[in-house]
């Protein structure tokens, strides 16, 4: 009654309002808000010298430069090939394609555990592509970069085939008749339509990179300064009951990913202004 | 529109201009690129795709049976991975309808209703989606744990949540958390409330309203919901592996299992188990590709509904 009373804008006259609200209201409480801001007044506790102390030794710098840079670099290939992948599953016909599409949805849904060892053990220099390889893949930073390409295509994709779907082809028909080639149609009036989305698609892949732990320690080697990832020294401290150092690194993982969750709010609002006016 | 003038606007080409035959496929070729750079385009999806994507899903298979069916049959009956899969089932069958209540509910308030906050609601649904795996299992550490803030009143009641099974079930629901809502939402949005309201006015109470109006309505969307939210639950590692302590036989998923045997040296038990994953998430994907098709096709239908 008393929600239905403050919140609601208009009346409605389908019942279950309250019960489904509240319901809803008191469950996101208890499993992701309280939980969440546990993590938040964890580190409230800590001083400002304790915090950096605790988020900004070597170690944990080093931590970053990895992740971030790792899921950069694989963010970016995937922005690159998801395109490619994306562009032939929507324009062209082949045997197999409806096969192919399904597939790409393997990430979401082979456990990153599994996808740890397999990727492992094909990378290992005596494994069936590491040891094609004049250099190093499983146990070194390229291995992280493998890990985090695997964890982000289907994202770059399936956010790419829709809007390629609806693409309308009678501007690349205008395109031609003005006398275009195909490679100038693609880069001023296919590209900049898909730029946002790309952009979008990017920043998902980058964003779930930045916490991927299952996949990535397998194949990382997991050497402090070299190859740890900052999910990895989160496990690390915690058990060496460092809480407060574990909590403070989360926290500054945390702000960093709701920073990039913003940016794809803001991309998708920009996307939609963008390819609704086509 | 456009899909209703397309053919006509080609149609005339084709009859008033003086080159009638060869203009459309002037066009044609001019809107699609040339069969060599197709091939290769093609091709060069799916080598890629074959590195990063088949390659670790055949590998897995190949290494599982390796030592043959015998080695392979005896790592998955051994006690131990007996357990690990009862584990996994259990965290399963306790996440999955709990985030279906909540999803059903979540989206029933917003899709029905017009309220203050609903798009702040929105971006809270998706939040343990941007949250690190661990990082979701810390937080239930930080509050179960033995330092925690319930931790002292639980080891005074005798309860443990943290290294044990109710702390994998919490970290396992709260990583699948959104699962289910987001694929109800945008289909309830579209599906609107005409339907609901008429049954209202019929006489029809909220209960009768929603088993016989909207849940036929989105039956396959909420299936899809729970497809991905199985495989999400099965598989999870990082967030249980925090929370779970690793004892065997008592608090290993089959994700840790794999850890375990792996970092053990027992490749074989590792990817044995490991081959039943990947086989749930084969499962998966041919379901999901199913319902996809389905979902896909309501929305369609609506979309035309609504453009009448």
């Amino acid at each position: 009654m008393f929600l239905s009373r403050v919140l609601l804008k208009r009346h409605s006259v389908l019942p279950g309002f309250d019960l489904a609200l509240g319901f809803a209201l008191l469950y996101i409480s208890l499993i992701v808000l309280i939980p969440l801001s546990a993590a938040f007044l964890k580190t409230a506790s800590l001083s400002w010298s304790q915090f950096l102390t605790a988020t900004a030794t070597p170690r944990v710098l080093a931590s970053y430069r990895l992740t971030f840079g790792a899921s950069f670099l694989a963010a970016a290939l995937n922005v690159v090939f998801g395109l490619v992948v994306a562009w032939v599953l929507v324009r062209y016909p082949f045997p197999g394609r409806r096969l192919v599409d399904a597939l790409v949805d393997l990430p979401f849904a082979l456990p990153t555990a599994v996808a740890g060892i397999s990727l492992t053990a094909i990378y290992a220099q005596n494994g069936w592509i590491g040891q094609l390889l004049p250099f190093k893949v499983s146990y070194t930073p390229v291995g992280v970069w493998v890990a985090l390409v695997f964890i982000g295509l289907p994202f770059v994709v399936r956010t790419l085939q829709p809007v390629l779907e609806d693409l309308n082809e009678e501007l690349e028909e205008a395109a031609a008749t003005l006398g275009a080639s195909r490679w100038q149609t693609f880069a001023r009036v296919i590209f900049p339509i898909l730029a946002p989305t790309l952009l979008t698609g990017f920043a998902l892949a980058f964003a779930r990179a930045l916490g991927e732990y299952g996949s990535v320690i397998f194949i990382a080697g997991n050497m402090p300064m070299v190859s740890e990832i900052t999910p990895l020294l989160i496990i690390t401290k915690l058990e060496q009951y460092d809480y407060a150092g574990a909590t403070a690194i989360a926290v500054v993982m945390l702000v960093a990913s709701f920073l990039i969750l913003l940016l794809i709010n803001l991309l998708q609002a920009w996307a939609r202004k963008r390819q609704g006016g086509l | 529109m456009s899909a209703v003038q397309l053919p006509t606007t080609r149609f005339d080409a084709a009859v008033t201009s003086t080159a009638p035959a060869s203009a459309p496929q002037a066009l044609r070729r001019s809107t699609t690129e040339p069969r060599w750079l197709q091939l290769s385009l093609i091709a060069l999806a799916l080598a890629f795709m074959a590195l990063f994507l088949f390659a670790p899903l055949a590998v897995v298979f190949i290494e599982a049976f390796r030592k043959g069916l015998d080695v392979y049959l005896a790592a998955i009956v051994e006690p131990d991975a007996l357990s690990a899969v009862l584990l996994t089932l259990t965290a399963t069958l306790v996440s999955v309808p709990l985030n279906l209540v909540f999803g059903v509910a979540v989206a029933w308030a917003i899709c029905k209703f017009d309220f203050h906050g609903k798009s702040l609601l929105l971006t809270l649904i998706d939040l343990p989606f941007s949250v690190s795996p661990v990082i979701a299992g810390l937080i239930f550490v930080l509050i179960f744990g033995l330092q925690g803030w319930l931790g002292g009143w639980l080891q005074a009641h005798d309860t443990k949540v943290i290294f044990a099974v109710p702390g994998i079930v919490l970290a396992t629901v709260f990583v699948t958390f959104p699962f289910i809502a987001r694929e109800l939402i945008p289909l309830m949005q579209a599906q609107g409330i005409e339907q609901e309201e008429a049954a209202r006015v019929l006489g029809a109470n909220g209960w009768q309203i929603f088993w016989r109006v909207t849940l036929p309505n989105i039956k396959w969307a909420l299936l899809y919901g729970v497809i991905l939210c199985n495989a999400r639950a099965m598989g999870e590692f990082g967030a249980v592996s925090v929370v779970s302590g690793h004892i065997r036989g008592q608090t290993n998923t089959m994700p840790l299992h794999i850890e375990i045997a792996y970092n053990e040296y027992q490749f074989a038990a590792a990817f044995a188990m490991a081959s039943l994953l990947a086989a749930l998430a084969l499962v998966t994907l041919v379901l999901k590709y199913a319902v996809e098709q389905r979902v896909k096709h309501q929305k369609s239908d609506i979309r035309t509904d609504q453009a009448t």
